[in-house]
């Protein structure tokens, strides 16, 4: 078996987690779902570290990250599948 | 994994079971801190617990100051306690609750006498509890006398991903021992607040979840300069990969596993209604929701990291766990237990689960902690307001 390089929590999560020291850009990444023990694979557009998240799907303003199949925020700035989602392109929807 | 039926604690004489055997010099107040400091320094096997407040606090804040001196006190890893206050009636108060335990316990006042005749008299006393104290042996005790309190701290997304649910197993698999449980951190649930309301065993506690998460939040929105972006996350979060605060409750909350609590806590409250798992309202800094749990009786702590938390406990012994490889690395000084093989799927969560089992059983035992081999000590009054 290859390495996992991305961990999904739930099926209907829209981003994974890096699991590895980092991956490269254009990188063909190895993901499991960990849910339903599935697997699935991603091409990477950025340099993403340990523990950051990927979006596996295109995804516009507005729209809703979800993470352990929950909302866990909303996008403020376009993202392309297999970018970095993090501070500059979420943000909470709590305050 | 077969979970043994007994741990070796110290027997307390109001039924408690301990997992240390300390005997404390605790002080009323700040200004009493000297004095305190002065007699665990002269007599070997005390230890005192320094801190900032217990002078002109008044209303809910002087009652938190009380349950948090008089818990600490009652906690069944300390054999016996020395109360040095400025004043007298304040320090008979504590002594007074901490003796309904029928430990040792024994107060004095500075006011009129100084702190160098204090610090003789209190010497004398303080080395018989000591001496006293270390004639206790370890005993068989039941699993059910172990009171485990959770938190975690510096968490990224490896939290969430498997030590957080690391826990959760562990929870899973000990609550059938009866087992207390304890889980807090009110700001840090800001996110998933209505799934765990859910998870109340009444509606009695999912009401008074939500009724406690409320009153926390509306404090926030009167208090708060702009809002919590600054703060929750914390920067060590987001470098983590931690980008809302959503995110963070929901790994946060991992911790339970899929049990359902009996009842929402005060700070440092007791638990009165039986096994099972307990919310207690605490902040979410770490030394400040340890000391209001230790308070609350809990004798063994589990506290999952991510990016890399040092935090201790004077009382309450403090598992460290991890997922990050990077931190189980860079900082292994302060992990006790390296379940970073989840992440590269060489562990599932079940051998994790059961890993943290073991090294629970071994601290509760006797087993030294990283945060005790290297000295944490943190003891942090919550303060609910000003004082006068």
């Amino acid at each position: 078996m290859t390495g996992t390089d991305i961990i999904i929590h739930d099926k209907k999560d829209n981003v994974g987690v890096v699991v590895i020291e980092k991956i490269k850009p254009n990188q063909e990444c190895n993901c499991w779902i960990m849910e339903n023990d599935d697997s699935t694979k991603i091409q990477s557009k950025n340099e993403i570290p340990l523990g950051h998240k990927i979006a596996m799907t295109d995804l516009s303003e507005g729209d809703t990250i979800i993470k352990y199949g929950h909302d866990i925020g909303k996008v403020v700035k376009s993202i392309k599948k297999g970018e970095h989602v993090h501070v500059h392109n979420v943000k909470t929807k709590k305050w | 994994m077969e979970i043994p039926n007994s741990f070796l604690g110290y027997k307390r004489e109001n039924g408690r079971a301990g997992t240390r055997n300390h005997v404390i010099i605790l002080p009323v107040d700040d200004i009493s801190n000297a004095c305190a400091e002065a007699v665990a320094n002269n007599i070997k096997g005390t230890i005192a617990l320094p801190h900032s407040y217990g002078r002109l606090q008044f209303g809910a804040d002087l009652e938190l100051h009380f349950r948090t001196m008089i818990g600490t006190g009652k906690n069944p890893n300390v054999a016996a306690v020395i109360v040095i206050g400025i004043e007298p009636k304040w320090t008979k108060r504590i002594v007074d609750a901490i003796s309904k335990t029928g430990k040792p316990v024994e107060g004095f006042s500075i006011e009129g006498v100084g702190d160098i005749d204090t610090i003789a008299k209190v010497s004398k006393k303080a080395q018989e509890f000591s001496m006293w104290a270390s004639e206790k042996q370890r005993e068989d005790c039941p699993m059910s006398d172990l009171w485990i309190s959770v938190k975690c701290g510096e968490s990224d997304t490896t939290s969430g991903l498997a030590s957080n649910p690391t826990v959760g197993n562990l929870m899973e698999k000990l609550e059938p021992f009866g087992v207390h449980l304890c889980f807090g951190e009110t700001s840090e649930l800001t996110g998933a607040e209505t799934v765990c309301a859910k998870r109340g065993k009444t509606t009695e506690a999912e009401q008074k979840f939500m009724k406690t998460w409320n009153s926390y939040n509306d404090f926030i929105l009167k208090e708060a300069t702009n809002d919590l972006s600054e703060s929750q996350p914390t920067a060590g979060n987001i470098a983590g990969g931690l980008t809302t605060i959503e995110e963070k409750a929901f790994g946060n909350f991992q911790k339970i596993g899929n049990l359902k609590f009996i009842d929402v806590l005060e700070p440092a409250e007791e638990p009165t209604k039986g096994k099972g798992l307990y919310f207690m309202d605490t902040s979410s800094a770490a030394a400040e929701c340890v000391t209001l749990q230790a308070a609350g009786g809990f004798n063994i702590h589990l506290f999952p990291t991510g990016q890399g938390n040092i935090i201790g406990n004077p009382i309450e012994p403090v598992i460290k766990l991890t997922a990050n490889p990077l931190t189980a690395k860079t900082m292994s000084e302060h992990i006790d237990v390296d379940v970073s093989k989840i992440l590269s799927r060489k562990m599932n969560l079940d051998q994790a689960g059961d890993e943290l089992i073991k090294a629970t059983i071994k601290v509760a035992n006797g087993r030294l902690t990283c945060a005790e081999a290297l000295g944490h000590k943190e003891f942090v009054m919550t303060k609910l307001y000003r004082s006068a």
